[in-house]
């Protein structure tokens, strides 16, 4: 089964090829490609997933790239645990966003279009998986910041959606940049793009004291990789492309916040652990750390003032890829991939719930809600069970991964572990906040209409339900938390469960449910005192600390100005000296021009003229009479004679 | 006054120069070729009178006279069969009218 | 002084008859005009003792090709009228260029000293001619009979009416 593991990526890639050639002509205008590339993707996941269950080593299949000298440049792809869990999650939650697909993009007029980057996207991210080395791990990561491009751009009529995109694709971008000259300083170092070597070298201590400005190579190349990984998960202060990266048809916020874009950059600190880890001082994990714990903190304060469905679970998704890193900062390896995979699976229902709500009400502003439960009872179940995972609520699956995160932090760091409790109990604050706005009540909007989704989009939403309840327990400590084994970092020790801790972490979410309860459902206390008594405070947060407007200050306005001030310099400089060449040039041409008529063509049309003429002339001459011809011969002859006598 | 070669030889030029004109100003192919006889018979002059007065011995000046009575003969044969061509085919022996060559 | 006597008598009958072969506006007229001519010229040869040449010119040139041309003459009845212009436009200059002409001829023939010799023809030349033709000039004798021979079939083949 490992060695089908290239089929893997092959096959949405294939799928994208057919439906880019053929579109419309195909079986529901290419959905159903699309469906059957990423299903059969998943199938084969799923194959080796029960097949890696069983050992522990990896397996690679390499070719042979670039040989120089030597050596040569290997590149291929590498199965093992760390790659079969990302490969599992991404393609059996990309099957069900898929599927959600074929009823929620109905009748849109580039319906095939849209399937097409669908598969492009999740051929990407599973090479981004699967790659057994930095190169492809970056060509993936590149082509996955493409598509998402082309996903949040996909309604490119909407001017908010064509700058969410170029926002989305410049800011990643920097990070990107950071994450190239990472991959630089590691070639050129060790000289390899392979993982397994990579990692060798280092264990070897081939950085050894090498510094740079005072910092050690390794802690730097392990930093600039994670600024690839703030631009792709969005840590701060990389986040701000994310919220408006919303203007994208739900789906695409499902796909790129729950399964694939922004686990990539959680993916890749997790494949490059060891660089991270072996720094001295573990000083790139409290980097790593310390980024994750203000992102989480700081996107979950955001995230009780927003009024947009989408983008309360675009900060949440911030929120929660915060803990993450600060998980994996805090050398909780498998907590923080356990909470990547729980989480793809809770964050992809509740964007695909908040698709299905937006599909009936035509509006995002959850303001504009309300008493939706009863009207939607699919959905309004099948949100509140991913709303319960997402709040950690025991014993659906956000349960078992946030504990383990609260778990390792509180053993390594106080500071770090106050941010995360503070991030759960403002993660179940806000998301019961939404509840109470959407699903109970009355309805505020007397226009609209709802109605429920159809099956093919209420379907997947159970699924992925049934998931977000179920995958958790992988993680339990009654079950013997087969994860722990599944996803071990070699010379890291497991924190061992803890009973005082599973209760403090319920107690928080109880209690920020408690408080959303008793603001927004029984109004103990009105939002609207809150609001005033927070007073500047809220403004801050809800102006997302101004750090859009910081940004444009700092750097879109000056990029903009250098820009403008080059377009002048080009205009009046450079096309005046261009123009000025040009002139010259043309007044040469023109005199050479009257030089060519006058003169040279005078030349050749007195040439001309004069053979003309001789030939009007003398055609006289040849009148075509013998007897003409035969006086001039007699002339001749008394020429010659008067020769011979006068001689 | 005695008679010698020079008195033959005026006579020939003389001859001569009526058929050139009337080789240079008559229209009528027949009054051409008639033109052409007179100089031929200038000619034949010469020969025989240079034979006389020049080389007795040899008798080629009449040998050749003889030979150019005979070309003029056949001349005159084939010369009238392509003014009678023409005339058929032209309806004229007008030579500055045949000018079917002359393009 | 009778041969001089002699010589410009046919020389005033040729010439004469020439002058009206070509200045007759008569197509006829010229042609009959011919005879004279080449009896005069007749003349000429026996004056020179060219027994043989006279009597083939006489053959020839006053029977043969004259009533060929003749013949022709009337065949071409309808271009050899005199009503119809016989001369061309270069009547003057023509003129003026025979006239040139034979005036450098004379001239020359007038000033250039000739070498003659003192040497006699035999009594009778016809057998001499004959025996010539045999001898010396054989080739000549056969190419001019071929030459004949094509005149004969071609002047056939282009006056020839074509079915």
């Amino acid at each position: 089964m490992r060695e089908l593991a290239w089929l893997i990526p092959v096959l949405p890639l294939i799928a994208f090829g057919v439906i880019i050639a053929f579109g419309r002509r195909l079986p529901g205008q290419g959905a159903y490609v699309a469906v059957a590339g990423i299903a059969l993707a998943a199938v084969l996941s799923i194959g080796i997933f029960v097949q890696g269950l069983g050992h522990t080593e990896a397996y690679e299949a390499n070719i042979r790239w670039v040989p120089y000298g030597e050596t040569a440049l290997d590149l291929g792809i590498r199965v093992d645990n760390l790659a079969t869990l990302m490969l599992l999650v991404v393609t059996v939650v990309g099957s069900m966003i898929f599927t959600y697909s074929i009823g929620y993009m109905h009748g849109d007029p580039r319906y095939p279009r849209f399937f097409a980057y669908l598969s492009l996207f999740a051929a990407s991210m599973l090479l981004l998986v699967l790659a057994n080395n930095l190169l492809f791990l970056y060509v993936g990561w590149e082509l996955v910041g493409l598509c998402s491009y082309l996903l949040i751009g996909f309604y490119f009529e909407k001017p908010s959606a064509a700058r969410a995109s170029m926002k989305a694709f410049l800011t990643t971008r920097v990070g990107d940049v950071f994450m190239f000259f990472g991959i630089l300083i590691v070639f050129l170092t060790l000289g390899t793009f392979r993982f397994d070597e990579i990692f060798a070298k280092v264990h070897e201590g081939a950085f050894g004291a090498l510094t740079i400005g005072g910092l050690p190579l390794l802690t730097v190349a392990a930093l600039l990789l994670f600024g690839g990984a703030l631009g792709k998960s969005a840590q701060f202060p990389l986040h701000t492309w994310l919220p408006d990266a919303m203007e994208g048809p739900t789906p695409v916020s499902a796909l790129i916040h729950a399964a694939t874009m922004v686990a990539a950059g959680v993916y890749m600190v997790a494949r490059t652990y060891t660089l991270f880890f072996q720094s001295p001082d573990h000083g790139a994990l409290t980097f790593v750390a310390y980024v994750g714990g203000v992102t989480a903190l700081m996107a979950a304060t955001i995230a009780v003032t927003q009024d947009d469905i989408k983008r309360v679970l675009a900060y949440s998704t911030i929120s929660q890829l915060g803990l993450m890193m600060l998980g994996l900062g805090v050398l909780g390896y498998t907590a923080g991939m356990f909470h990547l995979m729980t989480h793809a699976f809770f964050k992809a229902l509740l964007f695909l719930g908040a698709g299905s709500v937006i599909h009936a009400m035509h509006t995002n502003s959850i303001k504009e809600m309300g008493g939706l439960g009863t009207i939607m009872p699919s959905t309004y179940w099948t949100f509140l069970i991913g709303t319960l995972a997402l709040a950690g609520v025991f014993p659906f699956a956000g349960f078992w991964s946030k504990d383990e995160i609260l778990l390792e932090a509180y053993h390594h760091n106080t500071v770090l572990f106050v941010m995360a409790a503070l991030t759960s109990l403002l993660t179940a604050f806000y998301m019961f906040r939404v509840i109470f706005y959407t699903f109970t009540g009355s309805l505020r909007n007397r226009h609209a209409h709802p109605h429920e989704s159809p099956p093919v989009m209420t379907r997947p939403l159970w699924v992925l339900a049934f998931f977000s309840v179920v995958v958790g327990f992988v993680g339990a400590p009654f079950v013997g938390a087969p994860i722990k084994h599944f996803i071990d970092f070699e010379g890291l020790e497991h924190v061992p469960f803890s009973m005082g801790m599973a209760l403090f972490g319920t107690l928080v979410a109880a209690v920020g449910i408690g408080a959303a309860a008793a603001v927004y459902h029984w109004k103990v206390v009105p939002a609207s005192t809150l609001r005033r008594a927070a007073g500047p405070l809220f403004t801050l947060v809800s102006n997302k600390y101004y750090l859009d407007e910081l940004y444009d200050l700092l750097f879109v306005r000056p990029t903009v100005a250098v820009a403008r001030f080059l377009r002048n310099f080009d205009v009046y400089v450079i096309d005046m000296i261009v123009n000025l060449v040009g002139f010259v040039g043309i007044g040469l041409a023109r005199l050479y021009r009257v030089f060519d008529q006058y003169v040279v063509d005078g030349l050749v049309n007195l040439v001309g003229w004069i053979a003309k003429a001789l030939g009007s002339t003398l055609r006289y001459v040849q009148t075509g009479r013998a007897q003409n011809y035969l006086l001039a011969i007699a002339l001749g002859v008394i020429v010659l004679l008067a020769a011979g006598l006068f001689r | 006054m005695q008679l010698g070669l020079v008195h033959f030889l005026i006579l020939s030029a003389l001859l001569f120069c009526l058929g050139l004109y009337a080789v240079l100003t008559r229209r009528n192919a027949v009054a051409i070729l008639m033109g052409i006889e007179l100089m031929l018979n200038a000619a034949n002059i010469n020969l025989v009178a240079f034979n006389k007065y020049v080389a007795p011995a040899a008798l080629n000046g009449h040998v050749f006279a003889l030979i150019v009575i005979t070309l003029a003969a056949c001349e005159a044969g084939v010369g009238l069969a392509l003014v009678l061509s023409a005339y058929r085919n032209l309806e004229t022996v007008h030579v500055d009218e045949i000018n079917v060559m002359k393009w | 002084m009778g041969q001089l006597a002699a010589f410009i008598v046919l020389s005033i009958v040729t010439l004469a008859a020439a002058v009206v072969v070509v200045g007759s506006g008569n197509i006829v007229r010229s042609a009959l005009s011919l005879i004279p001519t080449f009896l005069g010229i007749t003349g000429i040869y026996i004056l020179l003792q060219a027994e043989f040449v006279a009597g083939i010119q006489v053959l020839i040139y006053a029977g043969a090709i004259t009533v060929l041309i003749l013949f022709v003459i009337m065949l071409t009845e309808h271009g050899s009228g005199v009503r119809f212009r016989q001369v061309n436009e270069q009547v003057p200059l023509g003129m003026i260029v025979a006239g040139a002409l034979a005036a450098f001829l004379i001239a020359t023939f007038v000033t250039t000293a000739w070498p003659t010799s003192s040497g006699a023809l035999p009594q009778y030349t016809a057998s001499g001619v004959g025996t010539t033709f045999m001898t010396n000039m054989v080739l000549v004798f056969e190419a001019t009979s071929l030459v004949l021979l094509v005149a004969l079939i071609g002047a056939i083949v282009i006056a020839r009416r074509e079915r």
